[in-house]
């Protein structure tokens, strides 16, 4: 194949037809250049979820919350996405959770966000993990002055009225403290960490 | 050069999957791949894969797929944003490069979601054509014009790739469009993007495919007769239209040289050409004898259209022919842009 290749140059070089300089028409020579140009692009999908997020959402809608059980390690994911990232195999066993859990970590937010015009700082996200669930989940920590809000309190999910349900994970408004005693985190190192446990 | 085959091959083609994630129903036909072969994903020394986050509507999809492959503890692995023959090209770059002797390799596509006419417009140029929005099918039929009025093609050539697509994918419990047609009855469909006839126009479909490559003594422990790659190579045109001749493909030409598609006789072809008039073009560019070659014994891209993996198919196609016996020396080919722009071709051989 080297026969076919040509001859080697400066690769640096641009090419001659590239390295000649450019000459505006005398029309176009008080021309101000452009600097930008605002090009809108949309696309509209019909998103489907799939087998198990649909589940989930429906589930939701009665104010339940469904993980998936990995057949392989035993741990259970939520929200479900029909797979387990750790056996890379199909999830085996629907699994419906408490909507109760602990925060397992979180930040407090002290500035606006442009869409959720409805979330007036400070608040904080947490990640929670739910009673039976083997990984965390994102939510607000609410009906509590953020800087209250530590690693292992215990939470209870506040739903929406029944009359607004949906099949929405919106139907969550947050998380706030049951005022049991906080969950006992003695191992650190386990934060954050998804670790294979016999099924 | 190490000897790299094609040992496990599995697909799903429908017009549209849609109670399924992506996830959901790549797992299957993942699993099913090694497990064909008696493999795991431990077994596998690198796995890619190819899919486009403009088909899914969302940024990184293809992380959620990649659940599938058991990515926890980390494994080597890569994406591209292409069919995913390109990704198969780089898995066998990878088994070049030594030390491994395995790699699982899979392509897949959901277009249902969104409009794929629309979402393809966004590969264009982004300053001069894409704002334009220009119907992907609608360029094609440029590209047509051109070849019917330049006297490349007739309109009759081109019903009769339909016409042969449709007889072959009957065939093809994967094909979504394989009712037979005759060529005087696709000839009497009217056109719908003049001078494009439905028969001319790719059948969209969602789904994917999962592939295991392996190497030298491993692919003979795996599979029976391995489809053996004997030459690989992928070139591209220019992404401008304007400075391109679409009455000819000279990037899948050159393809097909550095190839070695002309080195031997060929016994079938899987070309992925989604329109008629890409399907004639490639036969041309690759040099192929309708005579004495099979052509898309599979029914082709014109039977099922998965983006991102019907490159990919052409390649598993192609290979269980080998594995079947049912030639001993095949080519597959895989694009991607615009009227033909990106061409891979890939020759496969039997012991």
């Amino acid at each position: 194949m080297s026969a076919d290749r040509p001859e080697a140059r400066d690769p640096l070089a641009a090419p001659a037809a590239l390295s000649a300089p450019v000459t505006l028409p005398e029309a176009l020579a008080g021309a101000e250049p452009v600097e930008s140009v605002c090009t809108p692009i949309r696309m509209a999908y019909t998103y489907t979820p799939g087998r198990a997020l649909s589940r989930y959402l429906r589930a939701m809608a009665d104010k339940r919350i469904l993980g998936e059980r990995c057949g392989a390690t035993g741990q259970v994911f939520v929200p479900p996405r029909g797979v387990s990232p750790l056996a890379g195999a199909a999830t085996s066993e629907v699994v419906e959770l408490a909507d109760t859990g602990y925060v397992e970590s979180f930040n407090i937010t002290r500035v606006p966000i442009e869409r959720r015009p409805d979330l007036k700082p400070p608040y904080c996200s947490a990640w929670i993990v739910l009673d039976g669930a083997s990984v965390g989940f994102l939510g607000l920590v609410i009906n509590l002055a953020p800087e209250e809000v530590r690693i292992g309190m215990r939470v209870r999910a506040v739903w929406k009225p029944d009359e607004e349900l949906e099949t929405s994970a919106a139907n969550i408004l947050g998380w706030e403290p049951t005022g049991e005693p906080d969950e006992v985190i003695t191992d650190y190192e386990r934060i954050g960490r998804i670790e294979a446990s016999d099924p | 050069m190490i000897d790299v085959a094609v040992v496990a091959f599995t697909q799903r083609q429908e017009a549209a999957i849609s109670g399924e994630s992506e996830v959901e129903f790549m797992v299957p036909l993942m699993e099913q791949a090694k497990a064909s072969v008696g493999l795991t994903q431990s077994d596998m020394g690198f796995t890619c894969s190819g899919s486009s986050d403009f088909l899914a509507g969302q940024a990184f999809s293809f992380v959620m797929t990649i659940d599938g492959t058991g990515p926890v503890p980390p494994i080597s692995e890569s994406h591209v944003e292409q069919d995913g023959a390109w990704a198969l090209y780089e898995a066998w770059v990878k088994i070049q490069c030594g030390g491994i002797d395995t790699a699982f390799v899979y392509g897949y596509g959901k277009s249902s979601p969104g409009s794929l006419r629309d979402v393809l417009a966004t590969q264009m140029d982004p300053y001069y054509v894409c704002p334009l929005w220009p119907d992907s099918y609608a360029v094609e039929a440029l590209a047509a014009r051109l070849m019917l009025e330049g006297g490349h093609v007739s309109e009759r050539r081109l019903a009769e790739i339909a016409a042969r697509s449709r007889a072959s994918a009957a065939s093809n419990p994967h094909a979504v469009r394989s009712e037979p047609k005759s060529v005087d009855e696709i000839l009497a469909e009217e056109h719908v993007l003049d001078p494009l006839r439905p028969s001319d126009l790719p059948a969209e479909a969602d789904g994917g495919c999962a592939v295991v490559l392996a190497a030298g003594d491993r692919a003979r422990e795996l599979c029976e007769r391995p489809a053996w790659i004997r030459g690989m190579d992928h070139r591209g045109d220019a992404h401008t239209l304007g400075v391109r001749d679409l009455t000819s493909s000279m990037s899948a030409r050159l393809a097909a040289q550095h190839a070695g598609v002309a080195d031997d006789k060929v016994d079938l072809a899987e070309l992925y050409g989604p329109f008629t008039t890409s399907e004639h073009l490639l036969i041309e560019a690759l040099g192929l004898d309708e005579d004495g070659t099979a052509i898309n014994p599979s029914g082709g891209a014109l039977a099922a259209h998965t983006m991102m993996a019907s490159g990919l198919i052409r390649i598993g196609e192609a290979a269980s022919r080998i594995w079947r016996g049912d030639g001993d020396r095949a080519v597959a080919h895989a694009t991607s842009g615009p009227c033909l722009q990106q061409n891979l071709v890939c020759v496969l051989e039997g012991d």
